[in-house]
């Protein structure tokens, strides 16, 4: 009798930590999905912005217009990106083109003292620190998610129930690369 | 933690060598101090924004305040906290809020005005993990720690004043039984001044584990570092800051002789660690 007992709560508590352990793999997946939509969520308040500072950089500097037009496409170019990889390589095009932008307004003192600018700079600039941050939670997610479903004994129970590693948000090999001196 | 449970079991030895008196004052005590305690913890940030005479602030009034913020609730994956002002022009800051959905930031309009974006940003992300460590938690079990041997050490002389209850050192005798008494008055001294020591202690390694937590939200260093060097530079006081709410800012808002050399005895009683040890420890990341 004591023997089954003792079967008993060893069953039981088998399961539950089973069940545990299923709940902790969803949550940790979920995360990481919540991470990578927040990127997502912070890239399109960048293309919202982007119109806004074109229109008021205007304003002051007309004759910029192969700056204005470098940037508009690289937005259009970013928006219509298709998969991963090709919307990092558009991504990284109109950062390149909005740093130009800022460059440009740097020339025009009067557009550097306008309130609706500044406003929008430091829009433009948190909303940039916000994609690093995001990129760097859904990092950090995908570390924790795919360390736990690799390590014993979660692997056996990722690998029944079909949880997939992650692929890490990687920095544009060209700008992180060394760099090439030439003589 | 530890620390505190051997001193009370100490206090409640000596408790019970010079008076006769077992655990039950122990459970007293501690029921006294938990209610006095976390009556407050439920209402903490309440009365530490109130305190300090602290203003909601506006997004549009302090809108890099609010986006450095999220952005940085973005990197801990932490719900926004409420964030408030404290018009003061000493640079300074403070988090409270039982937990994260409680929490409450709150910095002097000082601090917006002499930190750059990158400083702000440093102090920001040490107020948030304050949050995300629980630390007013933390602090709010070492007060009622330190309430508890508090009460039991004054419940000891209060007895001793009234003639003392059923001394059992009169049974036991002899100089063995009377030396234990002396320790156990002794002990009955110590152990508020052990308490707060202990309780010192704690604030300051909570304080060094935010710098740490706050450097891994934002991955850049020298922005604290430098935050902490402007905070070491400037010699204004908070004005509404006091004793109380003392240990919850990121620089101790009351010592004005900071960066003087300090007597290793004051040392014990200070909330925060030295500025200069910090960003020592900082810059070794």
């Amino acid at each position: 009798m004591t023997a089954l007992i003792i079967v008993a709560v060893i069953v039981v508590l088998l399961i539950l930590a089973l069940v545990f352990m299923y709940n902790r793999l969803v949550r940790d997946r979920n995360r990481v999905d919540n991470a990578w939509s927040q990127i997502d969520v912070q890239l399109k308040r960048r293309y919202d912005l982007i119109p806004n500072l074109v229109e008021t950089v205007k304003g002051y500097a007309a004759h910029e217009k192969e700056t204005f037009e470098q940037v508009t496409q690289a937005r259009n170019q970013a928006m219509n990106a298709q998969g991963a990889h090709d919307q990092a390589n558009a991504e990284n095009v109109l950062e390149g083109a909005l740093k130009s932008l800022f460059a440009v307004a740097e020339a025009y003192p009067d557009l550097k003292a306008n309130q609706n600018f500044l406003n929008l700079q430091e829009e433009l600039t948190s909303t940039e620190d916000r994609i690093a941050y995001a990129r760097q939670f859904f990092n950090d997610s995908a570390l924790a998610f795919n360390t736990r479903i690799q390590s014993f004994p979660a692997n056996i129970m990722a690998g029944m129930f079909h949880f997939t590693e992650r692929e890490y948000f990687e920095a544009d090999p060209e700008s992180t690369g060394p760099v090439q001196v030439e003589f | 933690m530890a620390g505190f449970v051997v001193l009370i079991v100490g206090v409640v030895t000596a408790f019970d060598i010079a008076f006769g008196y077992g655990p039950v004052w122990i459970v007293v005590a501690f029921v006294v101090a938990m209610l006095l305690t976390w009556g407050a913890y439920f209402k903490s940030d309440a009365i530490a924004l109130r305190a300090s005479r602290a203003r909601p602030a506006s997004r549009e009034e302090f809108a890099r305040y609010h986006n450095l913020v999220d952005g940085l609730c973005i990197a801990g994956g932490l719900e926004k906290p409420r964030l408030y002002i404290v018009d003061d022009p000493a640079p300074n800051a403070f988090a409270t809020g039982r937990n994260p959905k409680h929490a409450a930031l709150a910095v002097t309009t000082g601090l917006l005005e002499k930190m750059n974006r990158v400083e702000l940003e440093g102090v920001l992300a040490h107020e948030l993990s304050h949050v995300k460590n629980y630390d007013i938690l933390v602090s709010t079990i070492a007060v009622t720690m330190v309430g508890v041997v508090a009460l039991l050490a004054d419940l000891g002389f209060r007895m001793m004043w009234l003639g003392g209850g059923r001394r059992r050192s009169n049974n036991s005798g002899g100089a063995a039984g009377g030396l234990l008494l002396v320790f156990a008055l002794i002990m009955l001294v110590l152990a508020p001044i052990i308490a707060r020591i202990m309780q010192f202690a704690v604030s300051r390694q909570r304080e060094l584990l935010a710098d740490a937590s706050g450097v891994q939200l934002t991955r850049y260093p020298p922005g604290l570092i430098s935050a902490l060097e402007k905070l070491k530079e400037d010699q204004t006081v908070v004005r509404s800051a006091t004793k109380a709410t003392a240990q919850l800012w990121i620089e101790s808002p009351l010592d004005e002789e900071e960066g003087h050399k300090q007597a290793k005895m004051n040392r014990l009683f200070q909330t925060h660690p030295p500025l200069e040890e910090r960003i020592r420890i900082l810059e070794e990341m």
